[in-house]
Parts: C-alpha cells; structure tokens; sequence
C-alpha cells in the first residue's frame, strides 16, 4: 500500500520529520519498504507546445518549440508524437539534473538544435506511464515548477507494507488514523458534501439481494450529467503515486474512493442495465460471462454474481465487473454500487479464477460496511467536483441489507492483559490505547474487566487476546520490556539425536562429505536407478514434471550428485546423506511411509572397499551387523553386493552400483554403495560414551591360526560367526588373514585363515585350555558347513 | 720397576690399544685383552698376594683406578663408534618431507547441517529440547490445528506441495475433508502441535527441519529448505518472555554485538504476532546494502500462541500461555559465509562441501 503523506494530512494534522514517521509507521506493524521524499525537480516547468514539425534528417524524432513562459520558442528534439500544438507538457530546461541523474544539456541531434527535454510521467517519477510525453490539464502557469503546482514538491510517499489481519490499512484513512493514535492526533474522516437534487433514486434504480450470506449491504446511487474525460492533475498524480493508471474521470473517482476509504466500488452504464435492475446471488451452476478485460469468463456454483433485471451476469461480485455494462466516453448516468462481500466467497472465486484485483484483495480481508453509505458520497462528491459545469445526484440511496456480522463487544480482563503481554496495564491505559483507533472501551461491574465493542473496520479483530495485540502495538513492542524464562528441566538432545550426531562425526572421520540432493525426482529416474518401486508417491501440483515424484531412495539423487561432479571433472567423490525416502502410505495410515535412511555413495571404489567402510561406521557405531551376500538387490551390482544385518534383521544393502546404472548416470568409475534404515542402526548402536567396560585381562594371550578349504558359495563371515560362537568367552581377537586359491585346493575351493586371539580375564592359559578351544573351533566349523580343517 | 710402574705401564698399553682400535668390530675383538684375565692388570690383580700386607690397599687402588681409567676409555671409544654408525645410519635415511603426497581428506558436514547443530546447541544450552516429526504432513497438522481452517485467505501466504496418494486430489478449495489432504509441511509448525498433543506443558523445544514451498528455485528461495521454530508452553510466559528469548537467542548466536527487536505483524496460530529483526549482521546497525540502510534484517515470525491453537491440543488457554518463533536455517549459512546464491548449496559439488 502506497500512501502520501499529503493526503494521510487529509485526515489529521501529522507533521514532523518523514523518518521518524517511517520508524512509528513500521513500529505500528505497517512495514515501510520504501519511503521516497518527492523531488522537487524546480527544473521541470510547464511548457506549451507551440509548434511541432518534422525533423528534416530523421524520422523517429520531430522538432518541437516550446514556450516555457517567456514567449520565446525553443527548439527541441522529441521522440514522442502524442503531443498536440496547444498542450501543456513538463518541460526539464537545460541544466536540470532528472530522478535517473541525467543532467539535461543543449545537444546536437541529426544537425538540429534540442535545448531541453519533454517529459514522459516516468521520466519525472510521476508513475510508470514510458509511452508519450504527458499531457497537462489546461490552467497550469508557464515557467513555473511542475511538481510546485501540483503540490507534490517535498510529499512523502511511503510504501507499506499491510498484514492480511490489518483491512483497515489498506486505505488512506486506515494508515492516518493509526498514525494520527500513535502520535496523539486528532482524526477525522470529513463528511461528503452531497447535493442530490435528481430524481428520486428508487425510480430508476432497484437491488435485491437474493443471497444474503454472500452480499451483507448493497448501496448504490445513481449520477447523471456525467461527462467520461480526463481526471484533473492531482488525481491523476495520486493515482499514479499509489500504483495505478489513470482510465477516465469515472474509473478514476472510483478507484480514488477505492484507496481513500478502503471501499471497492464498481460502476455501471445505467442505460446498459434494463430498468436499472440488479440483483445478486450465487451462481447456479456453471454460467459465463464477459468481464471488463474482454475475457470470457466461466463461473461455478457458490460464486457471487451480480445479475440484471433479467437473471443474465453482468459482474462477478468484488471481483471483477462484466463488459456488458461497461463505462465509455457515451456514458451520461452512472450507477453506482459500493457493497459488502462475504470474505471467504470472494476469495474462493478470486483464487479459483486467478484473478486477483485491488478490490478482491480489499474485500477478502474484509472492508468496513459501514462505511458504504459515505464512500458512495464521496464518490459523488468528487465526481461533481471534477466534472466540469457538476453532475446531477438522484435524490437518496438504495439501502439493501443482506447477512452482516454483528457487531463484536468483548469482555477484556486487564489482568489478563498483564499477564500476555508481561507488562501490568491499568484499566485507563487499556481504554487510551484503544480509543483512537475506533475501539469503544466501557467499564463493567468487575473491576478488571472492560467491554470492549470491535469497530466494523477491524473484523479480524474477535476475542480478548486479538484486543491485548492492539494494546501492545500501540504502546509499543518495544517499550514491553524483556524477561527470560526458565525451563524448569535441563535442555538435552534425545539419545537418538546424539548417536546421529556421533554417526555423522564418523561418516566425516570416514572421508565422506555430506551431500544434499533434491528430494523430488522426475518420472524415470526411480527406474533409471535400477530401483523396483512400484508406486513411488508423486506430487499433485508439482511446479515441474522433473520434480513430480517424491524419493523412494536415497539412491538417485546421490547417483545424479556423482555424476554432476564428474561432469565437472570431480573424481573419487565420497558422499553421504541422511534423509527420509517415502513410500505409499501402510495399511491403517493417511500418511506416507515415511523413513530416514543413511547412505554413502563413494565414486571409484569397490565393493570390498565399500564393505570396509561399511565396517568402520558400523563399528565406530558400536553395531554388529553381519553381512550376507545377496544377488539381486535393487540398483547394485548383481555379484557385489551384501544384505546388513542386526540381529537376524535386514537393515540395508552394502556393495557397489550395477554398472548398467552407473553408465545410464554417466559415472565411468566403480561405486561403492551403503543403504542402511537409520532407525534400525541406530537402535543397535552403542556410541562409546555409552558403552560398559569391558576388562582388559592382564594375563599373557595365545594365538591360534585356523584355515579351512570351503566351497566359493560359503561365506567367510559365516565361518568366522561359527569361530565366534565356539571360541566364545576366550576370544578377544578374530581377523581373517588370508584367502588362497590354488590348483591344489580345486576349482571352486578356497582356503580361509583366521587367527584368533585367546585370553583369559583371570588366568594365564594353560596348553590343554587353548588346545581344547582349537578342537571346539574346528569340530564346530566342520560340522557346521562344508568345510575341511587345512593341515 | 716398582708395582706403580707395572701398573702404569699397563694402563698405557690398555689405552694404546683402545687409541689404535679402528672400528667397532676391533673394538670388541681386543676386550679380553683389555679386561680378561689374561690381560696385563688382570695378570696384575693376580699378583696382589705378593704385595705387602701394608702396601696392599694402596696398589689396589691403584690397580682399581687404571682398570676404571681403561673401562670408560674403552666404553667412550664404544659410544663414538656406536654414534658415528647412528650418524650414517640416519644420514642414508634423509627424505624430503615436501615430496609426500598429500594424506586422507577428513570429510565435510553440509552447511545446512553445521548451522542446524550450532542453532540446536544453542537452544540446549538455553533449556530446550530438539523434536522432530515428519516431512509429510496432514492438512490438519500443518494447517488446521494451527488456526487455519480451509479456505481461510492466509493459507495464500504458504504455496503448498500436496501429495497424490491415489485417493484425494482435490487441492483445498473450501468444500468438504481437507483435513485428510496429505503435503508436504510448509514449515516445522506441525512438530510443534504434535509435541503439545504427545507432552504435557511445561515445553520448550525447538523443532529444526525440512520444509517445502512451492517456489520456483532462485538466488534467495528454494522448493525445498530448512527452519527452526521454538515454542514454550509454561504457566506465566508473556510477550515479554518471547522478546528476552530471542534477544538471549540473537547474543549467543550472533554476537553481543547484535540485538534483536520485534515489530508488529500478523501470523494466523499467534496473536500478537511479531516480526523478529535482529542488527545488520553485515554492518552492525551502521546501515548497509544489505540491511537497505535500516541498521536491521528481517530473521523470522514470532509470537504468543494463539490460544485456538492451544486448545486444539488440549491444553488450557487460560492455565497456560505460551510464544513460537521460527525462522531460516538456509540463510542462516548464506550469511554467515557470504554466499550469493542459495542454489549453489545444493549442487552438492564436492568443491563447494569441502570448503566447510
């Protein structure tokens, strides 16, 4: 909302330095984004265009003489044709500096004289009208300052910036009122001066509200003798200033009353509307109709229609008027309608048909309805003032009453008030904080308590702690003063945050860098990732068809991260994340299977290295996980890869990733894969903070040396699992030292050798003891798989 | 020739000895002749009966100190060779310590995440705890509960991503069941309502996470970004609680030399609501580019929780008064390292990561 500090004056007397009304401005909860102290600019004067011809060596500029008040034409230069011999444009004389920094000098241009420059409103910030030199109303003095006459020289505009809870500030009045509260001001919104000698109205114009819980107050008037021109300077600048164009003296008033009072309105040809008739009501079904901006419209059952004396559209209620009624230069009487909307129609419509105008956005916040009556005034008002020779007023209003709200008395409890904002107000304080700003303040019986009746301007305005909001904005957030408050238990992070936590300082120990892909994939790349998800969730209104599906894995994304930095010659990338896939939503539940998963993707690098690494995190997690070798688990290398498991529980993959969706990712290197089910490994792990001694027996250890010829197909890790078991309490130490395959061993045949460390907590081992754990050893692995003890 | 000169005498020849070894090696081959018994003083200790009883503790000890005298010659003689191989030793051992290649990186927490613990550890040392909730949400969760019902004209202010979960696929348009509308929360908000239904107040807690808009990607917005809200829930919390929070907050994260301020604003699940503004990190409320010469930046929403919100996770307005604040972890790590462009923290380019 753009507001001039100019017309705020219209409504009480504010003074004083324009930043310091900047920061009360902001401090009351009306952001200023911008405040913007009018140039002056004594250099741009009005000027008449006395003659224009044509430039003899270009085309695209015309020689143009002016008088700039001394009777002497000038000669200048000008790219715009629009101009007539007789106007009255800006005129910036040589030596003016304009708002961009230009300074305007006397140039040569194809050979002729140009001795100044005529103005576009743009050029002289006055709106952002670029096509033409601007035309001035006639009356305007030669040679004297433009912006003087126009009284703009030295106005303040500031731009705000309005919470969707603040209606009232979204007009002139509403911020002068609040700032005129803030400053100890008088306010006042004049009365409009009406002189409706017509007709009586009820003759040539009647409404009928047929819904009424769409449409809570329906005024219009009718004017006649209208004249559709230009609207004077002033207006125009004002206009223009707030951030909208100038249409025609009509629109213009309209539009003028629009951001004045906060009161959209709408007007209509009253020879296009039979009988004057209107009615409005919701749409039954689908109807169409053609709004102002020429487009064919479709509405839907539910939205407000304002409809003629024949049923037929002729508008769509607060948000867009239709053409047929429209306003043109034929037009002699006006009907004119200033209305309440229900809020939550208007926005329904406004947003479904994506048509957002400054009156929809005014009626969806919701504007004052008792207001309509004045503002339907001033529009007369204003309209005769500017239409020269006036217009003619029917005699009176139409009046209809649909659905309103009833007005809002709260029982306030300055205690209460206290105790929300901290801050012990009395009750006189309550009632001078509110006062100005429209709020009647009466006492009642109890002493702490207040009735307190909302004005019809602040209808988000509703229960006891929506008025303490006032009370403290106007006294000042700032001035409330701060204290801190104490959690009566010591703040902490659950144990599963800290082993996350400790988890990521392993993954950096580990090398790894923590990525963040995009979690939204495009179609495809669920299976260009070697992934059998059948039904990956997918967005409903997603902004590109590339990010339509919602990540079922971690996989894509770090694939798509390794194959961007390999496309930026980045080799040997190592990458981890920890992020939550999605799945479709379990049997019983509304919401998506959702998890959070781990995984590290490490470019040039093998499965055995993967599974190294896997064997670091996990230990340096506490876990044990046991690894089975699986053949066809989604996206990895069909011969490389492991299942984890805790406990006899699947928790993820370990291997590297099949070649065929390495090369569809444009990755060349060998990757290492781990996917692990966060929750899972967490739940396992031990982080060393946590963990119980273990005794570190002092008594010598002896070591033993086992290998075993088994199949291909037998697992290392299985034989090691049975070594484990048996050895039992003994162990302190296992490790696979070496693997052999020879011509002697056989095809298919590998010998496995392990040592193992044996001591004991409390004794130094004898022969027989360690011997006798050599034979359980060996009698357990031979009895449990096809193995055979190597001599 | 008396004893004396014997002795001397063999002294001298022990130490020649010593003097004309030429190496180690030589040096242990001529040991027995220095300290056996067939040497020259061990012949002479032999002889110590012969001399007279009187004279006996004299030539003692005169054979003592020639044989200490040719023990610490010989074991000097010892030490220079035994240094003298070291010295060589060490010498062949010579490398060029800049000719090493470079050893295992460490790896690099994402920024996001840095500024997430910093921000986590800074509510914990405040009294808070960290809770978490999921990404897809309810309409009821994200929206509902907290003072937005359907069709309410601030739901305009949070671009929302709904999921197609095969059944519902109207987006709210104000008529019948938005509430099993499933999306993807907006803001770290639900977590906040599913901790006031799951705990009893007193609460405070901080809910860090990931949230999604329906923005399109550019230098300063992402689909897909980070927040941080807190909420306290206690017997007594007033504005006033809030304000000294965040202002206790803005110290020990940014500095005492940054303050914080609140300005009036509008949120539908608080009321007062406030924007939060905290000094121009940049130029410290001198007045800068960045802060567009007001001395302050805009860091997030705040405010008393709106009592409708309370209510609708059971707990008594009237007993209990609580403030939410929340804002952006992602611009949090913009400014802190003076990134332009947000896009460019998630193209997980490992030369960008490694910089952290």
């Amino acid at each position: 909302m753009k507001v001039l500090l100019s017309w705020l004056r219209e409504f009480a007397p504010i003074e004083g330095d324009p930043a310091e009304l900047a920061v009360h401005l902001s401090d009351l909860g009306m952001a200023v984004e911008e405040m913007r102290v009018i140039d002056p600019l004594p250099g741009i004067v009005v000027a008449r265009v006395v003659d224009l011809r044509p430039h003899p060596k270009a085309d695209r500029i015309q020689l143009v003489d002016v008088d700039s008040g001394d009777g002497v034409p000038l000669q200048v230069c000008c790219g715009a044709f629009n101009m007539q011999v007789g106007d009255l444009i800006p005129f910036a004389t040589v030596g003016t500096v304009m708002p961009n920094g230009m300074e305007i000098a006397t140039r040569r241009m194809r050979g002729e004289d140009s001795n100044g420059m005529c103005c576009s409103a743009a050029e002289i910030g006055l709106g952002s009208d670029h096509d033409g030199i601007l035309i001035l109303p006639d009356g305007m003095d030669l040679g004297v300052s433009l912006m003087e006459q126009l009284g703009l020289a030295g106005d303040v505009l500031f731009d705000l910036e309005i919470n969707p809870n603040r209606p009232d500030a979204m007009s002139v009045a509403g911020v002068a009122r609040d700032l005129a509260a803030r400053l100890g001001l008088p306010f006042a919104i004049p009365e409009p001066q009406v002189v409706d000698s017509g007709p009586e109205v009820a003759a040539s114009c009647a409404v009928e509200i047929i819904d009424p819980d769409l449409c809570g107050r329906f005024v219009a008037r009718v004017i006649r003798g209208v004249e559709v021109g230009v609207s004077p300077q002033w207006m125009q600048m004002r206009l223009a200033l707030a951030g909208m164009r100038a249409i025609n003296s009509v629109v213009d008033v309209s539009n003028y009353v629009m951001l004045e009072l906060g009161a959209p309105n709408h007007t209509y040809d009253l020879a296009l509307v039979p009988e004057g008739k209107l009615g409005v009501r919701r749409a039954r079904g689908v109807e169409r109709l053609t709004t102002l901006d020429d487009q064919e419209r479709e509405v839907r059952a539910g939205d407000g229609l304002i409809v003629d004396g024949a049923d037929r559209p002729v508008g769509i209620a607060g948000v867009m008027g239709g053409a047929t009624t429209e306003i043109s230069a034929e037009t002699e009487a006006v009907l004119l309608e200033v209305a309440w909307w229900d809020r939550e129609s208007i926005a329904r419509t406004s947003q479904r048909l994506g048509l957002r105008s400054e009156a929809s956005s005014r009626f969806e916040r919701g504007t004052d309805w008792q207001l309509l009556d004045r503002a339907a005034d001033r529009f007369c008002q204003l309209l005769n003032e500017i239409t020269p020779g006036g217009v003619v007023v029917d005699r009176g209003r139409v009046d209809e009453l649909g659905a309103l709200p009833s007005p809002v008395t709260v029982p306030v409890r300055t205690s209460r008030m206290g105790h929300v904002l901290g801050r012990d107000f009395t009750s006189s304080e309550v009632h001078d904080l509110l006062t100005p700003i429209g709020f009647e303040v009466q006492p009642t019986a109890d002493d702490d308590v207040q009735r307190v009746t909302i004005p019809s301007f602040r209808p988000d305005t509703e229960t006891e702690t929506d008025v303490a909001e006032e009370v403290a904005r106007h006294y000042g957030y700032g001035r409330l003063g701060t204290s801190v408050p104490r959690s009566p238990d010591a703040g902490h992070l659950t144990p599963r945050q800290k082993l996350r936590r400790h988890l990521r300082q392993v993954l950096v120990g580990a090398g790894l860098y923590e990525a963040m892909p995009n979690p939204f994939l495009a179609p495809g790349d669920v299976e260009r990732a070697g992934l059998d998800v059948e039904a990956p969730v997918r967005l409903l209104n997603p902004l590109a068809v590339e990010e339509s599906v919602l990540r079922p894995s971690l996989l894509p994304g770090l694939l798509r991260a390794v194959g961007y930095n390999a496309s930026h010659r980045n080799q040997g990338v190592r990458l981890f994340e920890i992020g939550a896939v999605f799945g479709a939503p379990p049997p019983g539940s509304v919401l998506p299977d959702e998890r959070e998963r781990l995984a590290v993707i490490v470019a040039d690098c093998d499965a055995v290295e993967a599974t190294s690494l896997w064997r670091t995190i996990a230990a340096g997690l506490g876990v044990v996980a046991e690894l089975v070798n699986v053949d066809d688990a989604p996206g990895l290398h069909p011969t490389r890869a492991a299942l984890v498991l805790v406990d006899g529980a699947e928790v993820g993959v370990v291997g590297e990733v099949d070649p065929g969706v390495l090369e569809a990712h444009g990755v060349s290197e060998r990757c290492g894969w781990i996917d692990v089910d966060l929750d899972a490994v967490l739940a396992a792990a031990r982080a060393a903070g946590d963990r119980a001694y273990r005794l570190v027996s002092t008594y010598p250890s002896s070591d033993i040396d086992l290998a075993f010829v088994v199949e291909d197909s037998t697992q290392a890790s299985a034989i090691e699992s049975t070594l484990v078991l048996a050895a039992a309490d003994e162990l302190v130490e296992i490790r696979l030292f070496d693997v052999y395959r020879g011509d002697r061993l056989g095809e298919g045949r590998r010998s496995l050798a392990f040592t193992l460390r044996l001591q004991a907590a409390d004794h130094t081992m004898t022969d027989d003891e360690v011997g006798g754990i050599r034979q359980r050893c060996i009698d357990a692995v031979q009895a449990a798989h096809p193995a055979v003890l190597r001599s | 020739m008396t004893v004396y000169d014997e002795i001397a005498d063999a002294r001298s020849a022990c130490l020649d000895a010593i003097a004309a070894a030429v190496d180690l090696d030589h040096l242990s081959t001529i040991e027995s002749q220095l300290f056996g018994k067939k040497s020259a003083l061990g012949g002479l200790k032999r002889l110590m009966g012969q001399v007279d009883a009187a004279d006996r503790a004299a030539v003692g000890q005169a054979l003592n100190e020639a044989q200490e005298a040719v023990r610490s010659a010989h074991e000097q003689a010892k030490a220079a060779y035994l240094g003298a191989a070291r010295r060589a030793q060490l010498e062949e051992e010579r490398l060029d310590l800049s000719e090493s290649p470079g050893g295992e990186e460490r790896g690099h927490l994402h920024l996001v995440t840095q500024a997430t613990e910093r921000l986590e550890d800074v509510f914990v040392g405040m009294g808070f705890t960290v809770s978490e909730g999921p990404q897809a949400e309810t309409d009821w969760y994200n929206f509902e509960a907290l003072n937005l019902p359907a069709a309410h004209p601030a739901r305009s202010m949070f671009d929302t991503i709904y999921l197609d979960l095969g059944e519902r696929t109207e987006i709210g348009d104000g008529e019948g069941g938005e509430a099993t509308n499933v999306l993807l929360r907006t803001h770290t908000s639900p977590v906040q309502i599913r901790v006031m239904e799951a705990q009893e107040p007193p609460i405070y807690t901080v809910c860090p996470g990931r949230v999604f808009r329906r923005d399109t990607a550019d230098a300063s917005h992402m689909p897909v970004f980070h927040q941080i809200e807190g909420l306290v829930v206690d017997r007594g919390i007033s504005f006033r609680d809030l304000a000294g929070t965040l202002d206790e907050f803005t110290s020990a994260y940014f500095g005492s030399a940054i303050r914080s301020r609140l300005r009036p604003s509008y949120f539908p699940f608080t009321e007062p609501s406030a924007e939060f503004d905290i000094t121009c990190v940049i130029c410290e409320g001198d007045g800068c580019q960045t802060c567009q010469r007001t001395g302050w930046i805009e860091l997030g929403g705040c405010g008393m929780v709106h009592p409708n919100v309370l209510s609708n996770c059971g707990i008594d307005s009237e007993e209990w008064t609580g403030f939410a604040f929340g804002f952006g972890i992602d611009r949090l790590a913009l400014m802190r390292h003076g990134i332009d462009d947000l896009r460019d923290m998630y193209t997980n380019d490992v030369r960008f990561l490694g910089q952290f």
